[in-house]
């Protein structure tokens, strides 16, 4: 039989409800697999116990024969981004080390409703602004993939890294994310698993840190299309605690996944045809233009005019936002507080120590942007940007059903490669940030593999609330990719 | 500009030109964005919410009661109400303010250009603009003198609800200033929207001030900060208006600043440039979506407004035939006018306002009530006007037994009967006294041959040999027949 740790979602829920496995042999089974993988520090905080009380309550259940939901007894992993009650919640910055919230986040007690069990708590990049995970106050999370014949570690991309590291490592049978600008999708491609960031408004922010309001949004990270179709399910829906999340119907996600693309739209934006981006990424864009076209889609080009800007303008709303939603770390309250007799020079002292440089750096573009005689040639303009590019899906969507782009331009790199360098850096996100700007659902499906071994995802960006044809598109992908590669040293 | 509201200085006449911003606590079980209790003098954060806490991950959701306050005034204030208005951050640093930013709305306020009408100490009346009202959160409190090495903070009241109502510079006076905030104060209590308890803090004043030469454009101006009190910002306002005419006719400028009154010197001076050297940063609440109103549910809340304090007194004024300054007053407290109305009901409503107003808001004054807790109900107080009415007892009499009633809480026939107080209309009764008096004071009644006022005298004489229950109409026409005229 297959390694527990081997199994997808899907298998594993058929497994339990056929009697072949116990939630108790999952959980155990990946608590070792953690404990054997701490070298790629995915995880901040381990939660061995937890997730064996989790196992044990979802076995009582299904002995009564009353199954949770449809993620009974199935061990996931959490970015350290979401508020977990009793359980430390860092957002990987030291402002927050120790910080053990009263709480609970919508999105993790959806899980936890459908039966889900907390296996740790992962790394990411500090208050998820980063795209290689280097910023963690926990440290860099080590991505499971080598390049063949260089043993340097490679970054796992982020800001979701240890999410994406834990999946592809086959440490956590699923894992959650946050996406602002590609936080969940570049990591995905990164790692060779899915990534999916969903519609603003179909996942509840309540109770996650926030880093930029108006993109922040959670979303299943997992090794099939089916499974994050499974996990979307358990999370997604209205929340009348945040003003924001859209009460929307959630269907059932995994019900539609093998209809096929027969006369599907796919979208194919002339912008995203970038100067400089490597040859084999731009070749697995058109093997998955083919892959679709094989498969009976029908191929639409089509021009996203507002393209170029969109980089220029997420990095002035998001940090924007930053700027503000992180004021509340002060030394007050919780968390860090670096005494001082003076008020100025305790919020000066704690928040000098507390955030790393990049969110120092973020902070101080927001409060440069939105100050006085900035703010309209900034943060106004970057508002307008906003609306035309999201004007360029809308017009665009009324021709096409999704759009394929790829998803990173670049595999992932050895730390120091890039990452010293953060315009480079920002860089990275070129391809996902206009669905952000634009609230729309996307979702990263690895697809092959760079010349040099780690794997390339592709992306696929969908109608608003339409995640469902989006996940069908994201099947027909993962059929043609037959994607089976695994990171080098683990597994068989 | 009429020549009394000048301000005179040494060198010639400055116009004073002012402006308030008027911070009221909306009256509401739960706070603007979080489901937190608003009663005030609870434990210190004993109220406070995740959400007003700032806890990582927490989101304002706005509170429906709140918005309905806000648009309940703006028609109370003849405002347009916006139907769709936005939320912005405010964001500074202070450890009273958790979230590093209030929620407030900077450009697009969900009230809009309004009016108040003063009521001048003479009757008269003045439009004065409203420029905009806008929803926001208020702060928590800092407690500097309880810990000698550290400030407490107390979050109870952070994230209540205010609502910022701006004037345009129409005032020209601290008397106009204080009517101002009297009469917005009236009509926020009349619509139940603000209880306007400034004690408490539950509205707050910012004075814009600033003077000029008439006819001249507008100077500089300054801002006194939180005026707790009618008095204050009166007393503020003069002595700002003071120093700054002082500055200027020196050859000084005034600086733009923000100021503090210190109300036990009597003085304004100026906040450390720290405390107010700020750069906002405002933008969109994005946590928030903007607001948007359904007309009809407007019309609704229209629809349920009470009688408003101009509607009100204009009413009495017609109706009862008042005197403007009269009017004013009952209406002022719509529990007053309310009072007044069930006393004036079938009675002689001049009377029955002179009652109210002499003579029971004298004694509440006195006695530190209102007439929520008047000892003498609207009922009794008619019941005593009706007994001076049917000449019972005289105005005189009735003043005494009304102090015993106010003191005992009985009815004024009770009084009267237990104390004997009837007034006597016997004219029989009276000329045998008035005989007396005359026959005993012969140099009067010369002096009243020469007189006729010293006719005054001699009911003073009667009414005191009858511990003043003589009916003074009966006594005057008594003393006219003995007495000839």
């Amino acid at each position: 039989m297959t390694a527990p740790t081997e199994l997808t979602i899907a298998e594993a829920r058929d497994a339990l409800a056929k009697g072949d496995l116990s939630a108790r042999d999952l959980a155990e089974a990946h608590i070792k697999a953690i404990e054997a993988a701490r070298d790629l520090n995915a995880f901040i905080t381990e939660t061995p116990e937890r997730a064996l009380a989790d196992a044990e309550a979802a076995d009582a259940r299904r002995a009564k024969g009353e199954p949770a939901g449809a993620l009974d007894g199935i061990p996931l992993a959490i970015k350290d981004l979401f508020c977990t009650e009793g359980v430390m919640t860092s957002a990987g910055s030291r402002i927050l080390d120790g910080f053990v919230p009263p709480y609970e986040s919508t999105i993790t007690a959806n899980l936890w409703r459908a039966g889900a069990g907390l296996l740790g708590k992962t790394n990411l990049d500090e208050f998820a602004m980063g795209s290689s995970n280097v910023t963690s106050y926990a440290g860099p999370v080590v991505n499971p993939w080598r390049r063949a014949g260089d043993n340097r570690p490679l970054v796992p991309g982020g800001s979701s890294g240890g999410s994406a590291a834990a999946v592809a490592a086959r440490i956590a049978l699923g894992a959650i994310g946050t996406d602002t600008g590609g936080s969940i999708r570049q990591p995905a491609a990164f790692c060779g698993i899915v990534g999916l960031k969903p519609t603003y408004g179909r996942c509840s922010r309540w109770g996650t840190v926030v880093f930029a309001s108006s993109l922040d949004q959670a979303g299943p990270m997992t090794r099939s299309v089916r499974d994050a179709a499974i996990m979307l399910g358990a999370m997604a829906g209205p929340d009348a605690r945040d003003s924001t999340c859209v009460d929307v119907p959630v269907p059932d996600y995994e019900a539609g996944l093998d209809a096929g693309v027969k006369g599907l739209r796919v979208g194919i934006p002339a912008e995203y045809r970038i100067d400089g981006t490597p040859g084999e990424i731009v070749a697995l864009w058109e093997q998955g233009v083919a892959w679709l076209r094989e498969q009976g889609a029908e191929i639409v080009d089509i021009s996203l005019p507002h393209t170029s800007y969109a980089l220029p303008t997420y990095y002035i709303v998001a940090p924007a936002e930053a700027s503000s939603n992180l004021s509340r770390y002060d030394g007050v309250k919780f968390g860090l507080r670096v005494p001082s007799d003076d008020l100025a020079e305790m919020y000066e002292k704690t928040r000098a120590a507390g955030f790393g440089d990049e969110v120092k750096r973020r902070v101080l573009i927001g409060a440069y942007v939105l100050s006085a005689g900035y703010y309209d040639a900034y943060y106004l303009k970057a508002q307008r940007l906003r609306t035309l590019i999201a004007g360029d899906f809308r017009a665009a969507f009324e021709g096409v059903d999704v759009v394929l782009t790829p998803t990173a331009p670049s595999a992932a790199f050895a730390v120091g490669e890039k990452t010293d360098d953060p315009i480079a850096m920002y860089l990275n996100d070129v391809f996902t940030v206009p669905a952000s700007l634009a609230g729309l659902p996307a979702i990263s499906v690895p697809a092959g593999l760079s010349g040099d071994g780690p794997p390339l995802g592709l992306h696929l960006i969908g109608r608003p609330f339409d995640e469902a044809t989006m996940l069908r598109a994201a099947a027909a992908i993962e059929r043609a990719a037959a994607f089976s590669a695994r990171p080098g040293g683990l597994g068989s | 500009m009429s020549e009394k509201l000048m301000v005179e200085g040494r060198t010639g006449p400055w116009e004073v030109i002012i402006g308030l911003e008027v911070h009221a606590q909306v009256i509401s079980e739960a706070k603007l964005f979080s489901g937190a209790s608003t009663a005030f003098g609870a434990a210190p954060n004993s109220q406070v919410s995740l959400v007003d806490a700032a806890m990582p991950g927490m989101l304002p959701v706005i509170n429906r009661r709140c918005v309905e306050q806000a648009v309940r005034t703006g028609l109370a204030l003849g405002a347009e109400i916006n139907l769709m208005s936005v939320f912005d951050r405010k964001n500074y640093f202070y450890p009273d303010l958790p979230a590093g930013y209030q929620i407030s709305q900077f450009s697009r306020p969900i009230v809009g250009a309004g009016t108040i009408h003063l009521d001048l100490p003479d009757g008269a009346t003045r439009a004065v603009g409203v420029t905009r009202l806008h929803l926001e959160q208020d702060a928590g409190k800092s407690i500097h003198d309880r810990d000698p090495s550290a400030t407490l903070v107390d979050l109870n009241r952070s994230g209540i609800a205010l609502m910022e109502i701006v004037s345009e510079p129409d005032l020209r006076s601290a008397e106009e200033a204080g009517a101002y905030m009297r009469k917005l104060r009236s009509i926020l209590r009349y619509i139940g929207t603000c209880d306007g308890n400034m004690a408490e803090g539950s509205m707050r004043c910012d004075a814009n001030v600033s003077v000029r030469r008439p006819g001249e454009s507008l100077g500089t101006r300054t801002e006194t900060k939180n005026l707790n009190s009618v008095r204050f910002l009166m007393r503020a306002i003069d002595y700002e208006v003071q120093r700054q005419i002082a500055v200027l006719e020196d050859g000084g400028r005034i600086v733009q600043e923000t100021r503090l009154f210190d109300s036990a010197r009597g003085e304004t001076r100026p906040m450390r440039s720290k405390e107010e050297a700020h750069d906002y940063r405002y933008f969109p609440d994005p946590d928030l979506l903007p607001l948007r109103l359904d007309a009809d549910w407007v019309a609704a809340i229209e629809a349920t407004l009470p009688e408003l304090p101009d509607a009100k007194k204009a009413r009495f004024m017609a109706d009862y035939d008042l005197s403007a300054y009269d009017a004013g007053v009952l209406v002022a407290e719509r529990a007053n006018a309310d009072y007044f109305e069930a006393v004036a009901k079938g009675r002689d409503a001049k009377l029955a306002a002179n009652w109210v107003i002499s003579e029971l808001f004298g004694l509440l004054n006195k006695a530190g009530k209102s007439v929520l807790d008047t000892p003498v109900s609207a009922a009794a107080l008619g019941g005593l006007v009706d007994l001076i009415g049917d000449g019972t007892i005289s105005g005189r009499i009735a003043k005494d037994v009304f102090a015993e009633m106010f003191e005992s809480g009985k009815d004024a026939a009770t009084i009267i009967a237990e104390k004997g107080l009837e007034q006597v209309s016997d004219a029989g009764a009276i000329e045998k006294i008035a005989d007396q008096i005359i026959a005993a004071n012969p140099g009067q009644v010369a002096q009243y041959e020469k007189n006729p006022k010293v006719i005054g005298w001699f009911v003073g004489q009667i009414m005191k040999a009858t511990r003043g229950q003589a009916n003074p109409g009966v006594v005057n026409q008594v003393l006219l027949k003995k007495l000839g005229g």
